[in-house]
Formats: structure tokens, C-alpha cells, sequence
């Protein structure tokens, strides 16, 4: 579950102060996905950064897999970043020296393991890889992956601490229609499967039939639509 | 290290050539470390085998605080003076002068040490037989370069000597050192215009001893053998140039290396706020990339141990060079502690990371 409750925040710009989330509030169920839409710089990033406990707002209230967020140290937001929340972020992001299948280790192994926990988080990781379609793909390291297969080892590796929470940053935006009506499918199919709570920002309004909530941001202010009215506007 | 090998992996090339840079500065520092052993040791060795407690030397001219070999003359006065006082056990005078030994048409340079006839020898080098009057024990360059061995005579100043031995070489300022009497060493220099009683006294002392007591009544100087060895001209001018050239190349090399992993470091930062947004701990990531710095210095200060050892055990017979743990292991040792430091500098990037930018969403 997230829930945002009367979320306001702001940040210095010179020596104006912008508000970037303006008494946001929302929530998102488990096994329930939605999306949000606005304009660039209307501060859809910033809500999806206090999602994710990345950063905090200055005042409002925000739970996160039940946990509150407000007033958490940095490592304290480090560590629910890890155990609850999965991102899926705009670009992949993946590392260039690593294999696909050590895209998904890579949190696991620097926390450093046994040598049994190390072989089941390889197998878990291929089962991941093998679930969003890249079984045979494991060793690929990022450049010699496609962008759309790129994003699916985001996700799969958003996935890999089995989060309550799932993040997503327009995971279409450098893909094309049909691979990324492909990419949306899985994040729905992953959100029912696994009963995830997930947020995701878009631009690409084709998606939003098939979301259970839409969620428009305008100048830091968010407010709900009818996903079939969002398609219309 | 789980990041970190497989960066190593994938960026080979980048990795070899700071490890080749690496390995080229201990072999710089390596080589110049044993470099300065093998002069210091062509400087200083037999006053080092000396084995004395204190060196005394006659009371520095007016005006210079330190005492020098050079300048030094002990008189016999000066010699009871240290004899008789409490706590000492033997004072044993020294002549110290350089000359060129001739045999036939051959000359060689060497520092004659003149040691007392009447006393046991423990100025020699341990086992070796002290000369009687009228011999000479020579170091083996110098009999190699005279065509001399046991038996023969060389001269000096006029007097001619029997070679009594030929043992391994002892240095003074760069010159092997030929042992003979004290009287003969006194002779010698009356003949070449120089009449000296000793140069120094090699004292050993009891707990007991009051060396500055002593050297207030002997109007003499005396200096732990250690400090003694800057008394040497030749030693205090190479040591502190050839010193300040190693230090500097420790420095360069933290520098260089800090330098490196900064850069690299600061071109990984999106990647490293790919992790920590993604939940990886600040202290994992600079495990990590502390890590790559050692195995780096560890491949490249290895490669360049083992290079200088070979280019070492080449020159050592052209050049004075020492080949010891001393100077092959320590500065290796130095470099990577100070590699180690240099890398910490590059933690910056790490520790100051913001895993929001992996977001990119604005601050």
C-alpha cells in the first residue's frame, strides 16, 4: 500500500522557493497500479521521489508498505528503499560492466552472502529474467541488449527484493509503441501476480485504459480522473 | 568486490594502464630505494661495522656545530681522557684517511683505518685476522684492481705493505677500506705531510658512562653511531638529496593514484546513484570501491616489485644497489598504504552521491 496525505514539497530555486508537491494526496492498493500524468516539470518525478523514499516532503504524511516515512534517517530510507520498495526508472539505468543476471544479484552480493544464499539469489534471478522474457539473455551486458530489453531488466530487477511497493518513472519513453504497450503489460501482469502497489508516471496516454487509477499533476497539484476521461483529454 | 572485479573485467584496458602506472612508479621508487642503500652503505658500511657505542671525534673548529671525519684529530691526551673515565669499557683511536694504493704500475683508491696494534682487532670485520706492522688487510675491489692477493706488497705514502688478507669489502665515502696498524697509519700520514695521532675514537660504554661528562673534559664531540654517520661529508650530501627524490616519488604516486580513482569514481557517480537508490548501504559502495583500489595497487605494486628485483639483480654489479626486503618490501608496502590514501580521496563521489539524481527528479 502507498499512501500520500496532504504531501507539500518544496525546494530553493535561486532565491524563489518552488513548490514542487502542493498537498498531494493518494493512495494505491495492493495488486492495484496507478498512473500519473502532467506535463514536464509539474512534479510528477518529485511525488515519485517521495514515494520511494528518496526524499522527504516538508510537511503532509506518507506510508510506504506500512512503514512511515516522515522522519526517517537516510539510512533508515535506504533500508525500506531496499526491503519494500522495487524502482523502475525512465532510463534502465543498468550498470555497463554487469550481466543481466548481475543486474539482479548485484544488491544481494554487496551486502555480501554465503555461498548457498548466493546461489539462490542466481536462481532467483534467472527465474525473474525468465519471467519478463529474456531467459537466454542472462549473460548479455547492457549494451548488447535491445532497449526494450534493457527495460525489462529493470523491472525484472526492481522485482528481485520481492517489493510491496513498485515505482515506475515512465519505463515507455525510449521505446516504441509496440514495445512499450509490451513493457506496460508486464508491469499490469507483475502488479496482479505479485499484489504490488504501484505508481507509475507517464506521458503516453494510450496506457491509461488499462491503469486503476489516474492521477493528473499540474503544478504540483494531483487530481484523480476517470482513466477513460484522462485518454479523452 | 562484487562491482568492483566486474568493473575490472569490463574497463581491462583502463585498469592495466594505472596498474602499468602503478608498477612503473615502484619500480622508479624501488630501484632508487636500493639505489640510496647500495651508496649509503658504499658511504657508511665500515664505520657501521665499527660496532662502538658512541664515535668520538675532536671538538668541532669555532664557529661549526657538528664534527666532521674530515676535520676530526684525537690526541693521545684525549684518548686516556676517554680510557680512564667510568662506564667506558675500551677506547680504541682510528685512523681515518683516503689515499691511492699503488702496486707496480697500478693504483687503486682507498681509505686506510689504522687500528691500534696493541688492542685485539674489534675494529675489524668479525674473523678476520688484525694486521701486524708492516701489513696491510685489503677489501677484495681493491686487490681485484691493484692485481694483488695475499702475500703482495702495496704501497702507501712511501711505505711498502704486505697484504695479510683480502677480505670482502668495507666502505668509507665510496672508497673500499684497507685496515693496517696504527703506527703505520701514523707513519703514513707523517709521509704525506699530515702527521695525525687518530682520527676518531670507537668507544663502548656501560650504562654507567656519562659521554657528555667525558667529552667536556676531553674537549671531544661524541655521536651514537647512527648520528655519527652524517659526520661523513660524502653520506650527508647524497643521503638527503636521494631521500627528498624518494619522498617526492611517494607523494607523486598518492597523488597519481588519488588522481585516477577520482576521475574514474566521479564517472561511475550515476551508477552508484543507481545503487544507493536502489537500497545498496554507503559503506558497502566504498568497500567496494576501496577494494578495486587495492587490487590495482596490489597487481601493479606486485608487477613492479618483481621488475625491480630482476633490473636490481642486473645492476647490482655495475651499480651500488642493495636488494633486501628493506628496500624492495617497504617501499612497496609504502606505496600502497599511500595508494590506499589516495583512493580515499576518491570516496568523495561515493559517500556524496545522491541517489535522487538516479531518479532524476529536481532537489
Amino acid at each position: 500500500m502507498i499512501e500520500l496525505n496532504d504531501v507539500t514539497l518544496t525546494f530553493p530555486d535561486g532565491e524563489r522557493t518552488v513548490t514542487a508537491v502542493d498537498h498531494a494526496s493518494l493512495t494505491v492498493p495492493p495488486g492495484s497500479i496507478t498512473a500519473i500524468i502532467g506535463a514536464s516539470g509539474s512534479g510528477k518525478s518529485s511525488l515519485l521521489a517521495v514515494a520511494s523514499a528518496l526524499i522527504q516532503p516538508d510537511s503532509g504524511a506518507v506510508h510506504v508498505a506500512g512503514v512511515d516515512l516522515m522522519g526517517l534517517s537516510p539510512a533508515e530510507a535506504t533500508a525500506v528503499r531496499r526491503e519494500h520498495i522495487g524502482i523502475v526508472f525512465q532510463q534502465s539505468n543498468l550498470l555497463p560492466a554487469l550481466t543481466a543476471l548481475d543486474q539482479l544479484a548485484v544488491m544481494n552480493e554487496l551486502d555480501g552472502h554465503s555461498r548457498a544464499a548466493r546461489a539462490e539469489t542466481r536462481e532467483r534471478a534467472r527465474a525473474l529474467l525468465a519471467r519478463v522474457g529474456l531467459a537466454g539473455h542472462e549473460n548479455k551486458r547492457p549494451h548488447q541488449l535491445s532497449g526494450g530489453q534493457r527495460q525489462r531488466v529493470n523491472i525484472a530487477r526492481a522485482l528481485m527484493n520481492d517489493p510491496r511497493v513498485l515505482i515506475v518513472d515512465e519505463p515507455t519513453s525510449a521505446l516504441d509503441h509496440a514495445r512499450g504497450q509490451e513493457i506496460i503489460t508486464l508491469i499490469l501482469e507483475l502488479t496482479r501476480d505479485r499484489g504490488t502497489s504501484t505508481l507509475l508516471v507517464t506521458h503516453d496516454r494510450s496506457h491509461l485504459a488499462r491503469m486503476d487509477q489516474v492521477l493528473v499533476m499540474s503544478d504540483g497539484v494531483l487530481t484523480a480522473h476517470d482513466p477513460h476521461a484522462a485518454i479523452a483529454a | 568486490m562484487f562491482v568492483a572485479w566486474r568493473e575490472i573485467r569490463f574497463a581491462r584496458g583502463r585498469f592495466v594502464l594505472i596498474g602499468s602506472v602503478v608498477a612503473l612508479i615502484t619500480i622508479l621508487v624501488g630501484f632508487l630505494t636500493g639505489l640510496t642503500a647500495g651508496l649509503a652503505g658504499q658511504n657508511v658500511s665500515a664505520v657501521m661495522g665499527l660496532g662502538a657505542d658512541r664515535i668520538v671525534f675532536s671538538a668541532p673548529a669555532h664557529g661549526e656545530s657538528d664534527p666532521s671525519f674530515g676535520d676530526s684529530s684525537i690526541t693521545p691526551e684525549q684518548a686516556s681522557t676517554w680510557s680512564d673515565a667510568a662506564g667506558v669499557n675500551t677506547a680504541e683511536p682510528l685512523g681515518i684517511s683516503q689515499t691511492r694504493l699503488s702496486a707496480g704500475e697500478r693504483r687503486s683508491p682507498a681509505a686506510l683505518f689504522g687500528v691500534s696494534s696493541a688492542g685485539t682487532h674489534t675494529l675489524l670485520p668479525e674473523g678476520v685476522p688484525g694486521p701486524h706492522s708492516g701489513e696491510i688487510v685489503l677489501g677484495t675491489s681493491v686487490a681485484k684492481t691493484l692485481g694483488v692477493s695475499t702475500g703482495a706488497t702495496v704501497g702507501a705514502f712511501g711505505l711498502d705493505l704486505r697484504v695479510s688478507a683480502v677480505i670482502d669489502d668495507a666502505w668509507y665515502a665510496h672508497s673500499s677500506v684497507a685496515w693496517l696498524t696504527l703506527p703505520d697509519w701514523q707513519e703514513a700520514m707523517a709521509r704525506g705531510g699530515q702527521p695525525a695521532w687518530a682520527t676518531v675514537l670507537a668507544v663502548s660504554l656501560t650504562d654507567a658512562a656519562q659521554p657528555d661528562a667525558i667529552d667536556a673534559a676531553a674537549h671531544t664531540a661524541s655521536r651514537a653511531p647512527l648520528p655519527a654517520l652524517l659526520s661523513i661529508e660524502s653520506f650527508r650530501s647524497e643521503i638527503g638529496s636521494l631521500l627528498l627524490i624518494v619522498g617526492m616519488l611517494f607523494g607523486i604516486s598518492a597523488l597519481v593514484i588519488g588522481a585516477f580513482f577520482t576521475v574514474w569514481t566521479i564517472q561511475r557517480a550515476p551508477d552508484i546513484a543507481v545503487l544507493k537508490a536502489l537500497g545498496a548501504r554507503t559503506g558497502r559502495l566504498v568497500r567496494d570501491t576501496l577494494g578495486q583500489a587495492l587490487v590495482v595497487l596490489l597487481a601493479g605494486v606486485g608487477v613492479g616489485m618483481l621488475a625491480t628485483i630482476g633490473l636490481g639483480l642486473l645492476a647490482g654489479s655495475a651499480v651500488p644497489f642493495v636488494l633486501s626486503p628493506a628496500t624492495i618490501a617497504l617501499p612497496a608496502l609504502g606505496l600502497i598504504i599511500l595508494g590506499l590514501i589516495g583512493g580515499a580521496f576518491a570516496l568523495r563521489p561515493v559517500l556524496r552521491s545522491d541517489p535522487l539524481a538516479a531518479l532524476g527528479a529536481p532537489r
